[in-house]
C-alpha cells in the first residue's frame, strides 16, 4: 500500500519536527532576560490572525491556484455554515460539525 | 508532589481538549489519509503522525515531498505556515520561563493552536505568581498531551483506512474549518476583523509566490495595515488590547 522507506524522507521528517520545536518555542528559547520593542509587540495584536486567515483564504476561495469564478463551490457554504454557527454558539466542535455538514451535504449531494 | 490525576488544572485541560478533540480528531485522519497518498513508506508515515504534530504545515510539505521538491524548499514552506507559533511564543514566554530549557522545550512543543487557544480562555495573560504560572502551564499540559494522542492515534487510523475513504469528499475540508474556528476565537475586536480581512485578501492575490511566501506577505501588509492605522487613530489602539 505505501512507497519505498528512503533516506532523505526520513531526514526531511526529523527536520519538520525540528521546526515544530524551533517554532513553538522561539521566544523562550534563550534563557535571556529580554523584552520585545514596543512596535514589536503590538504587531503580536495583529500577527497571529493574519497568519491564520492567509492559510485559510486560499483553501477557501482557491482552486489549483486560481480565484474560483462560481458561487457554487461547497467550500463557500461550509465555511459560511462554520462561521454562522460560531456567532450563534461559540463552540468549535459546532464549527466544524456545522460546516462538514453543509459542506459534504452539498459536495455529495449537490455534486458542487 | 501532587498525582498526576489529582491535578485539578491538568484535568481541566483534558476535559477542554476533549470537547473538541473530534474536530481535530476528523483532522488528524484525513492528515492521514494525504500521507498515504502522498506515498509515505510504513516507517515515514508513523514518524510522521507521532512526532511532527503541526497539521497544516504537515499539509502543506507533503505534496511538495511527493513531489520530490528540495529539502529547503519543504523546509522554507513549513516554517512559513508554522509562523503564527512564533509569535504565539512571544506571549507564552512569560508563562514558560520559570522552567529549565528542555522542559521548555517539550511544553512548548505540545502546544499547538487549540491549546493555546483554550488556555486563552481561562488566562489571556500569564499569572503573576510562579504558582499561579504552574497551575497554567499544568492546564497546558493536560490539554497538549491529550491533544497529541488524539492527533497522532486519528493519523495512523486515518493511513490503515487511507483506501477505503474516497479523495473526492474532500474530507481535508475539516482542517480548515478547524483552523477557521480558532481565528474567529481569537478575533475579538475591530481592527483584528480589518487584519483578518486584509490578510486573507492579500494571501490570494500573493498566491502565485513560491514556498508558501504569499504568508509571509499577507501578515506583513496585515500588520503594517493595522499599525498605520493605530498611528493615525490612537482611539483604534484602545479597543485594541487583548
Amino acid at each position: 500500500m505505501t512507497g519505498e522507506t528512503d533516506g532523505w524522507t526520513i531526514l526531511t521528517i526529523a527536520l519538520l519536527t525540528l521546526n515544530t520545536v524551533i517554532t513553538r518555542c522561539f521566544f523562550f528559547l534563550s534563557s535571556k532576560r529580554w523584552s520585545l520593542p514596543d512596535w514589536a509587540a503590538r504587531s503580536l495584536n495583529y500577527a497571529p490572525i493574519a497568519a491564520l486567515a492567509a492559510v485559510i483564504a486560499p483553501e477557501v476561495v482557491m482552486t489549483q491556484g486560481q480565484l474560483i469564478h462560481t458561487w457554487q463551490d461547497a467550500r463557500l457554504f461550509g465555511v459560511a455554515a462554520g462561521c454562522a454557527w460560531f456567532y450563534w454558539r461559540r463552540s468549535l466542535l459546532g464549527t466544524l460539525a456545522c460546516g462538514m455538514g453543509a459542506y459534504l451535504s452539498l459536495r455529495l449531494l449537490a455534486g458542487w | 508532589m501532587t498525582r498526576w490525576w489529582r491535578d485539578e488544572h491538568l484535568l481541566l485541560g483534558m476535559r477542554d481538549m476533549a470537547s473538541i478533540c473530534p474536530g481535530m480528531g476528523a483532522w488528524g485522519l484525513m492528515t492521514g489519509v494525504a500521507m498515504v497518498q502522498s506515498n509515505l513508506s510504513t516507517l515515514e508515515l508513523v514518524l510522521m503522525a507521532l512526532f511532527v504534530f503541526a497539521g497544516s504545515s504537515q499539509l502543506a510539505a507533503l505534496p511538495l515531498i511527493a513531489a520530490g521538491a528540495p529539502l529547503w524548499v519543504v523546509l522554507a514552506t513549513a516554517f512559513c505556515v508554522n509562523l503564527r507559533f512564533v509569535v504565539f511564543s512571544a506571549h507564552l514566554r512569560d508563562f514558560m520561563m520559570d522552567l529549565p530549557l528542555p522542559q521548555r522545550l517539550l511544553r512548548g512543543y505540545a502546544t499547538a493552536d487549540l491549546s493555546y487557544m483554550l488556555m486563552l480562555r481561562h488566562w489571556p495573560q500569564a499569572a503573576p505568581d510562579v504558582a499561579g504560572r504552574a497551575q497554567q502551564r499544568s492546564y497546558l499540559a493536560g490539554s497538549g498531551l491529550l491533544a497529541w494522542i488524539c492527533w497522532s492515534a486519528a493519523s495512523l487510523l486515518g493511513a490503515a483506512f487511507a483506501s477505503s475513504i474516497p479523495t473526492s469528499w474532500g474530507l481535508g475540508f475539516a482542517g480548515t474549518l478547524a483552523l477557521t474556528g480558532i481565528v474567529w476565537a481569537l478575533t475579538n475586536n475591530t481592527m483584528r476583523v480589518l487584519a483578518l480581512v486584509v490578510a486573507g485578501s492579500a494571501a490570494v492575490a500573493a498566491f502565485a509566490l513560491p514556498l508558501k511566501l504569499n504568508i509571509v506577505v499577507a501578515i506583513a501588509a496585515a500588520v503594517c495595515v493595522c499599525m498605520v492605522l493605530e498611528q493615525l487613530h490612537p482611539a483604534l489602539r484602545e479597543r485594541s488590547e487583548p
